[in-house]
């Protein structure tokens, strides 16, 4: 699509709470990631271009960036999962659908453990599932799933899932290759 | 070395050890202060005050939400979630265990015991609070003597359950 000069990464952080956005902010930014938060999925899908409730040319056919005057790229998103109005699973689904952004990692994040949840969220494509409070570890498993979606802008055919090494985690979060326990 | 500060830095030490040892902060706190650095001098005291005016608000809220002819559980539910979910990131250990057994009674639409609970909620929120401004004043003590703060010595030892 389009060149980035930029080598930093490009974090979408999504949460309603001031709180946990300035925390995730400042987590992201000591890994060195360019991070833009905002308050609510709407406003993500906004900034995205996708938000199909405002559209800034009456003649497109096709939800794309190129309604702004630069392309956005987006590395990875991290959402939360419990926001008024649009949930993070809502979200995700949202941007799996699009065709800009449906290959780009998605990261939720929640403060409660429910397993059925997150099962939920790793089947319909999230990468990860982060227990909150967020921590400086759980920001650190993000970058293979950035350093991947990287490689594959550069070698589009070259990635193949199924030779993905399996991620260990510990308990505090999730990857879609972990069979989820009944916990 | 200045006797002085010495002795200030011993005392900012043993106030946040002893904050820990009571459980009014866990190891989240912690987290705040590995976050706060020379480009970010003043993160954990400008997190610390969003919790403050958050929480006072969440408060009244929940006081108003109880005072209703018919409360609307689902209302107060989330407005005891966002305090959870606040005290829970800063660390503020009691306030957040608090918000847990409001919860329950909550789900039980138990109102003598939300009244209860909200009550305990606000004597933790208070108590947290003002043990933070404590601190923060020492903190500021040790600075201006041209010391620095060192992040929090002892820990507790036991693993934070995730509940």
């Amino acid at each position: 699509m389009g060149v980035t000069a930029a080598s930093q990464f490009h974090v979408l952080a999504v949460d309603d709470s001031l709180i946990d956005r300035k925390l995730i902010e400042r987590l992201l930014k000591t890994s060195s990631y360019q991070v833009t938060a905002v308050d609510s999925g709407s406003k993500a899908l906004e900034f995205l271009g996708l938000n199909e409730q405002q559209p800034r040319n009456a003649n497109a056919t096709s939800v794309s960036p190129i309604y702004h005057n630069q392309e956005i790229e987006v590395n990875l998103i991290i959402t939360d999962y419990f926001m008024p109005e649009m949930t993070g699973y809502d979200l995700l689904r949202k941007i799996k659908e699009s065709n800009s952004y449906k290959d780009v990692p998605v990261v939720i994040m929640s403060s409660e453990n429910v397993p059925s949840r997150i099962s939920q969220c790793l089947e319909d494509g999230a990468e990860e599932f982060f227990l909150k409070p967020v921590q400086l570890a759980d920001v650190n498993k993000l970058k293979p799933h950035l350093l991947r979606g990287r490689s594959k802008e550069h070698h589009p055919n070259s990635e193949n899932r199924k030779d993905r090494e399996e991620i260990l985690s510990p308990e505090r979060t999730r990857t879609r290759y972990d069979v989820p326990e009944v916990i | 070395m200045d006797v002085g500060l010495m002795q200030m830095q011993r005392r900012l030490a043993e106030y946040t050890s002893a904050l820990f040892k009571e459980g009014i902060l866990d190891s989240q706190y912690v987290q705040l202060q590995e976050l706060q650095d020379e480009s970010n001098p003043d993160f954990v005291v400008e997190v610390v005050s969003l919790f403050f005016t958050d929480s006072e608000k969440l408060l009244n809220d929940l006081s108003r939400d109880l005072a209703q002819q018919n409360v609307d559980f689902k209302r107060v539910d989330a407005h005891v979630h966002q305090l959870k979910g606040s005290s829970s990131s800063i660390g503020a250990e009691r306030v957040k265990n608090a918000c847990i057994v409001f919860r329950n009674f909550c789900q039980e639409k138990n109102i003598p015991g939300c009244l209860r609970c909200l009550q305990q909620i606000k004597q933790e929120f208070l108590l947290v609070k003002s043990k933070l401004e404590t601190l923060f004043k020492l903190e500021q003590q040790v600075v201006a003597a041209g010391g620095s703060i060192p992040t929090s010595g002892s820990l507790p030892t036991v693993q934070q359950p995730i509940l």
